[in-house]
């Protein structure tokens, strides 16, 4: 039942990417990475003092296996040509997970601006609302009492205090 | 018996009304989070160990593990009822567990599965509560090098015996001992990997990581397999629950050996997953009826369980007496010491007593409390899964957000939260494990220390490794382990040529 899904679904929804090309493009930036550490951290001495192993030899080595490891990971991605290729993410998953991403994305900015509560009041919110598919009244509701509870229980039971906005300050907050 | 006494002193400790209440929720809050799919212990540990935070240390980890232990039955539940494991140890639970609740035999599955999950980490308690003490009593004779070396050995074990293709276990396991590398060095005061970056002074912190790795990727995850929730309904009765329990000695065999291989396993980091498969595996290959397996035996949900919850537990025993977490959850409970200002290691036994015996005590109590709780509520938490996910989902959101900010203060955290969430989901869809980075991030500082503060002592001499008996044996053995994998195929290859030449 399984594999007539999944063939079925195959047709229809195109790849976004293969797994070969995001594994390979994956080792490619962490070959970059372990260049970038590694010139760094070659630049504040990777070598030998006189009382033991200087602020950068670890980080150096390290970066010499990590990129080591990932163009190993470039060499088998490139000789295993005629493996089958399979999808890393169809168009129909690549939607399905930016519609949670873009919204945590929009949350992250706010919060700097509206403060953590209100913002994740409209987050909960505009998500049953605009994804779910959930009535209005209900989403706000739902979420009203989840943003109450957690101001309740973070700020004043457990006293750990979250970045506010304006209109915890018109609270006294 | 010296355990003993302390035992007894534990519970003391542990019997206050608050802690016992603090106890209740933190089962209650645990078994929600592992009914809920995209969240399990990690997660759930993760996520609320900020409520923590301004808790002293002995309630804060009681707390904590109830929610794990909490966490730990919860994952039977939709294991068995909807075939989603809700942790990877999960799914060998799934392959007898589901097929019985497809035969209306939900709640028999049930109660096999919290009762061998309460029988496993029993076993693993003990086991804890009388080994404990001496291994961190031996340890106490460590120094540098020795430290180094144990750190070592549990790198080398995951390279060595992961199920994932090598490279991918390498860099998974350099990157995270990098990412734990950047801020401010501790030996020499220098800056590292900082890039004149203010916000990168107070390093990457693990928890941060920790909770976009596993929160956020999982809940990209969940959104992009689409999970369609059919369940089967299940109401525990008493009756059910004594006809299982008359059963249980029948099976004494399986779940023996269950438990032994939890326990063994847990000890070495990753365990719990391995172990959970290999006591499947095991009771399949040793009956006598292998075919019936797979189509709802309960033997089937015996011996995944007890091992799982085996090794769970047990995977307590390194992070507790020597400072080294053996799965991914006591490595958030080994970064949740550290934010409480204790400092993990074998010491902790010494100079911490009330706190090593208190949360030895509310591994007892928190499986007892937790099994008869999740006996009795398995309803209302089964009923959790049919709040559509699109209202669980920013709820989540919300939680690790919090979790991620409350740790320093930091609006950066939330944003580094983000690109570990992203960083999470590919990786695990690439298949590079996420447990030897999390492991490295709590763990890198420290054995980076260890390896410097051995070279000072030794005048950069890296003999210093085997200069005794006991440094010697590690670092050999962390060797052995590393190239195992070689060391197996070429011994096969030998004996494949011993058998030729015979023929």
């Amino acid at each position: 039942m399984a594999d007539d899904e999944a063939v079925a679904a195959a047709a229809e929804d195109p790849p976004v990417a293969s797994s070969r090309s995001v594994d390979l493009a994956v080792s490619v930036l962490i070959l970059g990475l372990a260049i970038l550490l590694g010139w760094d951290s070659w630049r504040i001495g990777a070598g030998w003092a006189s009382d033991g192993p200087q602020a950068g030899y670890f980080p150096f080595y390290l970066s010499v296996l990590m990129g080591a490891a990932s163009l190993y990971g470039i060499a088998a991605t490139l000789r295993a040509r005629h493996a089958e290729a399979g999808a890393f993410v169809t168009r129909a998953q690549f939607e399905r997970v930016m519609k949670v991403f873009v919204p945590t994305l929009v949350y992250c900015l706010l919060i700097q601006y509206l403060g953590l509560y209100v913002a994740s009041f409209l987050l909960i919110a505009g998500f049953m609302w605009w994804v779910g598919g959930i009535a209005a009244w209900k989403s706000l509701l739902t979420s009203l009492v989840f943003t109450v509870v957690m101001f309740v229980t973070f700020e004043i039971a457990f006293n750990v205090i979250m970045p506010k906005g304006p209109l915890e300050a018109a609270f006294g907050f | 018996m010296e355990a003993l006494g302390l035992l007894i002193h534990g519970f003391q400790v542990l019997l206050t009304f608050k802690t016992l209440a603090l106890m209740m929720v933190g089962l209650v809050l645990g078994i929600f989070v592992g009914v809920l799919p995209g969240l399990g212990g990690p997660n759930g540990v993760a996520i609320l160990l900020p409520l923590t935070f301004t808790m002293d240390p002995t309630t804060a980890i009681v707390m904590l593990s109830c929610i794990y232990w909490g966490a730990l039955f919860g994952g039977a539940i939709t294991s068995i009822l909807f075939n989603i494991p809700g942790e990877a140890w999960s799914v060998a639970t799934t392959f007898d567990g589901y097929p019985m609740a497809q035969q209306g035999r939900a709640a028999e599955a049930l109660t096999a599965a919290f009762t061998s999950s309460f029988i496993g980490s029993l076993t693993a308690v003990l086991l804890i509560t009388f080994v404990a003490p001496g291994v961190a009593s031996f340890a106490l004779r460590f120094g540098p090098p020795e430290f180094f070396a144990v750190y070592f050995l549990t790198f080398c074990s995951f390279v060595g015996l992961g199920k994932e293709e090598r490279h991918k276990i390498v860099i998974s396991m350099a990157l995270g001992l990098l990412l734990a590398g950047v801020g401010m060095d501790t030996v020499s005061g220098q800056l590292r990997m900082t890039f004149g970056w203010s916000e990168l002074l107070r390093g990457i912190n693990f928890l941060v990581a920790v909770i976009g790795l596993f929160g956020i990727s999982e809940i990209l995850l969940t959104m992009e397999e689409r999970l369609a929730l059919r369940g089967h309904v299940a109401r525990i009765n008493l009756r059910v629950v004594l006809q299982t329990w008359r059963t249980l000695p029948r099976y004494w065999m399986t779940l023996l050996r269950s438990a032994a291989i939890g326990c063994w396993l847990g000890v070495t980091p990753g365990g719990a997953i391995a172990a959970s498969f290999m006591g499947y595996n095991l009771a399949k290959r040793l009956d006598k009826d292998k075919e019936s397996f797979g189509r709802g035996r309960i033997e089937g949900v015996f011996a995944p369980e007890t091992a799982a919850h085996a090794a769970g537990t047990s995977a307590l025993l390194p992070m507790l007496a020597l400072g080294i977490p053996g799965s991914g959850t006591a490595a958030i409970l080994l970064g949740g010491l550290m934010v409480w200002g204790l400092n993990p290691g074998p010491l902790l036994f010494v100079e911490h007593k009330s706190f090593v015996w208190g949360t030895i005590a509310s591994m007892y109590l928190g499986n007892v409390v937790g099994l008869v709780l999740v006996l009795s509520t398995v309803p209302i938490f089964a009923s959790v899964l049919r709040v559509p996910f699109a209202a669980i989902a920013p709820m989540i959101v919300v939680s690790c957000a919090i979790g991620a900010y409350a740790i320093q203060n930091a609006m950066f955290d939330i944003w580094l939260m983000l690109i570990f969430g992203v960083v999470g989901y590919v990786f695990k869809k690439l298949g590079y494990p996420l447990a030897p980075l999390t492991l490295a991030l709590v763990l890198g500082n420290r054995a980076e220390d260890a390896f410097r503060l051995a070279m000072i002592g030794a005048e950069g001499d890296l003999r210093v490794f085997w200069a005794n008996p006991l440094v010697g044996t590690i670092m050999s053995l962390a060797l052995l382990l590393l190239f195992w994998p070689a060391i197996a195929s070429l011994t096969e290859r030998l004996r494949a040529l011993a058998g030729l030449r015979t023929t």
